[in-house]
């Protein structure tokens, strides 16, 4: 059985800061949504559905805060669905939002995702309490350095490799005007010389804790169609993927999870895609420790394990490069946790309709967005372009 | 529908209701028994589910990520095709229904499950509420509940009397339900003399506090007959949500499940399972979902013999398709509900055939 076409019709996102005290959360959603059904000329009549995902509750205090935001973000009278899949839920929104479309139960789905870290504390909330686990209360940055450690023992990758992407990453980030952080100037020897936060990730190697939104609107194929025929060009989606394994077993590969392998594999096969370091034109990968970069694009099968951070040190990330990766600035540049994988995957979208600004890599066809979360066990993946799939599945 | 896979309920499994579980917080343990259960009669393996999907809620167990733990009570290696839903699982159904619909998964396995006695849950519920204006206040789930069938009775819906025959009659129901949490019968006479709760709320017309977990097994047309003798198709799932503004709604009404059940198509309905702690809110859904008076409600004894908190309303579509599964009713109809006073509901009709 073939699901329906889909594609990505409009994109929109806050100005990411680490405090918006001016908006409320309701405030904050709208903005983003705003600007998408903007971008993709869509009016509230013509929604049918929502999708709001955003990371645990507790980085509000709100239980459940679709509820309350319902008339906001256009909800009311319709459908609406809450997704919670931790730091991947940003993907998974989309990937859920795109399944609606899909599965022919509608033909515009509104996609937003959120956090407001100014109205709790995430490192509080991210430190689970006993009985559920140790006390190390580290956030997440103490919890990702072993595997971090893991990765550079096992690849024999050089200690500057972190301090690359992070360069590079804030440096891409000085050219989106949403970014949270604007760091033109930026050096290696900058990012090298700031605190060791958890060995042997360094303050500056850190994604920001930030306020921000994301939406996007999914269209089906005659949606797609029309817009494409009124010169606005869609984000055909090829295939989208979601895979989960367990925070501890026995064996488990914490530095390239199997569930993230498994996923890019299903991912590159629904998509057509046989060599994706070939075939992938940009990539916006979920990195929110610098060194995540070259773990995932082993993870993800773009080189073979262990090749990563070489791929990182040749300079093939950057824009202009073999495969940029994360031209937004990425995680590193702005972090509202539950709407990241969302930015990750409507900024891949934006690559291939053009329409990424300053940070546009030319000519970009075919893009990656992804996203992981919970102790790197969860994983949502999309892959746009820009042209209509021809023979579906 | 045409180009999709029809849908149907093929197993369902819950754990007991009880007023507290042992184990963590967030009650995850239940769900391996059920997992084990379920599994083992529609005879399909663990690696074999295409899709898992849950519900839950992390403010019930007072933890974020409450639901992680639940994926090691699947056993998730080699790695699975997963995601979770905030909020009761029949939301979680609706997501793997959108799954095998476009052809994703050909089974998929959903769960929910909530551990209420880990806290407060009336003052947790309040959570729920408008957090600048409303939640300071400390509204608890009860008082509200009471506001609302206030409205009903001033406006004449329905009365004390009627809301007293409505939990006689799910308590005798409950008696016969090996997994209710209230299994003793109640007299009907002198409820009225019992004292208030919240007024104009009785004891008896409030769900007790549950724990409990709920599993159900979804399958593709192709497969549904393989893995059940008599499926429950899915003819209609469809759900919507209201104002959260509670000044701004009318408390008699719940616009949001009617036109749920109208899109779903309600004709020929026999059994109705409704998510309704409180006896004035199956009155109200009574009438907005627009059953015909020889429609059965509830006859698990519903949530006023047990309502475990996020799996509840997967608990009511397990319920429903249990009667068509056993071949006691034709056609079924099952609610769900998230949020104060019936604000977002899910309607999923379904027959046998």
């Amino acid at each position: 059985m073939a699901a329906a076409l889909a594609a990505v019709l409009g994109t929109g996102q806050t100005k990411h800061t680490s405090k918006r005290t001016d908006v409320s959360m309701a405030g904050l959603c709208r903005e983003a949504i705003d600007r998408a059904l903007a971008d993709a000329q869509v009016g509230w009549d013509e929604v049918d559905a929502v999708v709001l995902g955003k990371a645990p509750d507790l980085f509000e205090g709100v239980m459940m805060p679709e509820l309350v935001l319902a008339d906001a973000i256009g909800a009311t009278g319709k459908p609406l669905l809450r997704v919670h899949t931790a730091g991947s839920v940003g993907g998974s929104t989309g990937v859920v939002a795109a399944s609606l479309v899909q599965a022919g139960v509608h033909r515009r789905v509104l996609a937003v995702a959120f956090e407001k870290q100014s109205e709790s504390n995430a490192m509080w909330a991210l430190s689970i309490a006993v009985p559920f686990s140790m006390p190390v209360n580290a956030g997440a940055g103490g919890y990702f350095a072993p595997h971090v450690r893991s990765y550079i023992r096992r690849s024999g990758a050089p200690d500057h490799i972190g301090a690359m992407v992070a360069v590079k990453d804030r440096r891409n980030g000085a050219r989106n005007p949403y970014a949270h952080l604007h760091q033109p100037d930026i050096t290696l020897e900058s990012v090298l010389s700031s605190t060791m936060l958890w060995d042997p990730i360094r303050y500056d190697e850190t994604c920001p804790s930030s306020d921000g939104a994301c939406a996007v609107l999914i269209g089906d194929e005659a949606a797609a169609d029309a817009a494409l025929a009124d010169g606005r060009q869609p984000a055909w989606i090829r295939g989208t993927v979601m895979r989960t394994e367990p925070t501890v077993a026995v064996g488990r590969n914490h530095a390239n999870p199997q569930a993230g392998r498994d996923a890019a594999a299903a991912l590159w096969a629904k998509a057509g895609i046989t060599d994706p370091l070939a075939e992938i034109d940009v990539a916006e990968i979920y990195v929110p420790f610098s060194w995540f970069e070259p773990m995932w694009l082993e993870n993800l099968g773009f080189v073979p394990a262990g090749e990563g951070w070489k791929l990182t040190e040749s300079g093939g990330t950057e824009l202009g490069g073999r495969l940029p990766v994360n031209p937004s600035g990425g995680v590193l540049s702005s972090n509202p946790i539950g709407a990241s994988g969302l930015l990750r995957f409507a900024e891949a979208a934006m690559q291939v309709m053009g329409r990424a600004g300053d940070h546009q890599v030319s000519d970009a066809r075919t893009a990656l967005g992804h996203a992981y979360g919970g102790g790197s066990q969860f994983f949502a993946m999309w892959v746009v372009g820009s042209e209509k799939p021809g023979v579906r599945r | 529908m045409s180009g999709f896979p029809e849908v149907a309920v093929v197993g369902f499994g819950q754990s007991p209701q009880v007023r507290e579980t042992t184990g963590t917080t967030n009650g995850v343990e239940m769900l391996v028994p059920v997992f084990q259960r379920l599994l083992a009669d529609t005879g399909l393996s663990r690696r074999e589910v295409g899709f898992w999907c849950s519900g839950s809620s992390d403010y019930l167990a007072g933890r974020a990520f409450s639901f992680v733990t639940a994926v090691d009570a699947i056993g998730a290696l080699p790695p699975i095709a997963e995601s979770h839903v905030e909020g009761d699982a029949a939301w979680a159904l609706y997501e793997a229904w959108l799954k095998i619909r476009m052809g994703e998964a050909d089974t998929a396995l959903v769960y929910g499950f909530g551990k209420s006695s880990a806290g407060d849950l009336r003052r947790v519920l309040a959570l729920q509420l408008d957090p600048y204006l409303v939640a300071p206040l400390w509204p608890d789930s009860v008082s509200i509940a009471a506001l609302q069938a206030r409205v009903g009775i001033e406006a004449g819906l329905w009365s004390e009397k009627e809301m007293a025959e409505v939990a006689a009659r799910s308590r005798a129901d409950g008696a016969t339900n090996p997994h209710a949490q209230l299994r003793e019968p109640l007299d009907p006479a002198g409820l009225l003399d019992t004292p208030y709760l919240a007024d104009p709320l009785r004891a008896h017309d409030c769900a007790p506090i549950t724990d409990g977990a709920a599993a159900i097994v979804l399958a593709a047309g192709h497969r549904a007959a393989e893995l059940c003798e008599r499926p429950a198709w899915i003819t209609g799932l469809e759900h919507r949500v209201d104002s959260p503004v509670l000044g701004a709604r009318d408390l008699g009404r719940a616009p949001s499940a009617g036109a749920a059940a109208a899109a779903a198509g309600t004709d020929g309905v026999q059994v109705a399972e409704l998510a309704t702690p409180f006896t004035s809110q199956e009155l109200l859904l009574r009438r907005e979902l627009g059953l015909a008076d020889d429609v059965a409600v509830n006859p698990s004894g519903g949530p006023l013999c047990g309502n475990p908190m996020f799996a509840g309303g997967l608990v009511r579509i397990g319920e429903a398709a249990a009667r068509v599964m056993s071949g006691q009713a034709g056609k079924v109809l099952a609610h769900a509900s998230n949020g104060p006073l019936l604000q977002q509901n899910l309607i999923c009709v379904m027959e046998g055939r």
